[in-house]
């Protein structure tokens, strides 16, 4: 038993083999994309498939250099419109929320519309703001907004709706008012689901706007996307998925963030039970 | 000696003239320091008695009088506790005892200019329930044992003149909760506050209460009232003797007619 015990001690001294050292989830991420564009690469070989219907990932990296400029370009237009549309629904989507949370009867009165509201495609909406507007960024941030403000509302709202009544009740037998119990638990308690759906809110917002900027704009990546499909320049459509993805996956990255910055708490508590 | 809290003859129906008459000619007096205890059946209206006597509820017919006043609204001369401890997780443990100050207007207004006096008078709440020094931990870093003392130190911080505590050892383990009983023993001997227990553990009543109160099943009234008569200071081992088990046997027998009558 001792000599067992000795020479675990003994092994653990000199330094691992590498591939202990590897920390492989931290890693996985990175493995499992490379992977993908492994697969992809080997499909198009071996399908011979032409670049104007499936390009080769190889190829696609290559528009991406051969068009840097535009590419660089449009991505900021599409952040810009996707960001800007974002920050409206956080404020508009917060106020609302806590609006429909506050009182039951508002909630009675506005939850219809607003469901009935969010089955509308947002697409079927660009024309319309096209009309109002005209083409270009203001119906992109907006298509952008009302895509993404939805899950906002009805995350706050449900945050203030499942107060535990006995938590109410101790701070109102104290003469707690209503306003106290929404400052006091209300918000706070609400917080984790408010920043719970900007990860949700965030990744809407880009189908917004790149929906309006392919219909109705001359900017943004979502117009780069349609004018290069038109010329048959489908490396360069790729290009664009992937300056899409990219930004997609740096802004849930920062949600993500924010919310475990901002709600430790709620991750240790029985809340998250 | 003046009674702290009176109810007479108390119907309350929940939701409506066709809803559930939660109790229905209820009536009991508690004097001013007494310690009582309501035993009765599960869903016979001990929690609705506690909301009336805070003033969550109001009856529809009978009067509620705390501390010489009919109850028409919330009163704030009492703190509440409950089985569930309801501290809030993103405020440490100090600041969720600290929270009946910023609600209450006597202490809302003075507690930027004095939080310090406040913070000591926290900290040594937590003292006496045995969390000294605990304060700064979060409520989900304590044991069950622990955040249901907390919970005590937020119900009394405000200085009421009336607990009023909802089978507050309800989820605790037995050995926690004789602990806890103890504490709660020593808070109603050193502050002379009023307590009013709703508990269906009848060991618990007989070993904290001067006076039990038996209800019937719903809608509850106050089928009978006993005086305990075991002196205080009260050791766990009074729970030994046997005028002990003999109330405790008594009280059983009640409920037990009380559930089957209903
Ligand atoms: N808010 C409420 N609305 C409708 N019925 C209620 C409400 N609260 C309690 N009741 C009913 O009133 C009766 C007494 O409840 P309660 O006072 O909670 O009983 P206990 O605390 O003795 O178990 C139960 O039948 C319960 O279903
Ligand atoms: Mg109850």
């Amino acid at each position: 038993m001792s000599t067992v015990a000795e020479n675990t001690a003994v092994s653990a001294a000199p330094p691992k083999p590498l591939m202990a050292r590897i920390n492989w989830v931290k890693l996985a991420p990175w493995l499992y994309t490379i992977a993908l564009f492994v697969l992809w690469e080997l499909l198009v070989i071996v399908l011979q498939t032409s670049p104007t219907v499936l390009p080769a990932p190889s190829r696609v990296f290559q528009a991406v250099a051969q068009y840097w400029s535009p590419i660089w370009k449009n991505s900021l237009q599409t952040l810009y419109t996707t960001t800007l549309g974002f920050a409206i629904a956080v404020a508009a989507g917060l106020a609302l929320g806590i609006l429909v949370g506050w009182s039951k009867a508002i909630y009675a009165g506005l939850y219809p519309l607003m469901v009935g509201f969010n089955a509308i495609p947002k697409v079927a909406l660009v024309p319309i703001l096209v009309i109002w507007y005209g083409i270009g960024t203001i119906p992109a941030v907006l298509t952008a907004f009302l895509i993404s403000f939805f899950p906002i509302v009805v995350n706050v709202a449900t945050g203030l709706a499942t107060i535990e009544p006995e938590t109410e009740d101790v701070l109102r037998a104290l003469g707690a008012k209503k306003l106290d119990i929404l400052l006091k638990v209300g918000i706070p308690r609400s917080m984790p689901y408010f920043f719970g759906s900007l990860k949700v809110a965030i990744t809407l917002a880009f189908v917004g706007s790149v929906v309006s900027e392919t219909v109705a704009s001359n900017y943004g990546l979502g117009n780069m996307m349609s004018s290069a499909q038109s010329q048959f320049n489908v490396p360069l459509v790729f290009a664009g998925l992937l300056a899409l993805a990219v930004e997609g996956i740096a802004m849930y990255a920062l949600m993500a963030w924010i919310e475990r910055r901002m709600t430790g708490w709620a991750h240790r508590s029985s809340m998250s039970h | 000696m003046p009674h702290l809290v009176s109810i007479d003859n108390v119907d309350m129906r929940y939701g409506g003239a066709g809803g559930t008459l939660a109790v229905s000619g209820l009536s009991l007096k508690v004097g001013k320091g007494e310690f009582a205890a309501v035993v009765g059946p599960s869903g016979c209206g001990k929690s609705t008695l506690m909301k009336l006597v805070t003033g969550l509820h109001i009856p529809q017919s009978g009067v509620v009088v705390v501390a010489g006043k009919q109850v028409t609204q919330p009163v704030s001369i009492v703190g509440m506790a409950f089985q569930n401890p309801t501290m809030l997780p993103w405020r440490t443990t100090l600041d969720n005892i600290l929270l009946p100050l910023e609600i209450v207007d006597k202490h809302r207004r003075r507690l930027r200019a004095h939080r310090r006096e406040y913070v000591e008078k926290a900290e040594h709440l937590l003292e006496t329930v045995g969390l000294k020094g605990f304060g700064s931990k979060f409520p989900w870093q304590l044991s069950g044992g622990m955040q249901q003392r907390a919970n005590l130190c937020r119900a009394l911080i405000h200085e009421p003149e009336l607990l009023m505590l909802d089978e507050p050892f309800g989820a605790l383990d037995a050995f926690t909760r004789e602990e806890l009983w103890c504490v709660i023993r020593d808070l109603h001997a050193a502050q002379g506050v009023t307590i009013i227990l709703v508990t269906h553990d009848l060991r618990e009543a007989t070993f904290l209460a001067d006076r039990i109160f038996v209800m019937s099943a719903r809608p509850g009234r106050v089928l009978k009232e006993h005086v305990v008569p075991f002196a205080r200071p009260r050791a766990l081992d009074v729970m030994y003797e046997k005028g002990f088990n003999d109330m405790v046997q008594e009280l059983h027998g009640e409920i037990a007619s009380a559930r089957v009558a209903a």
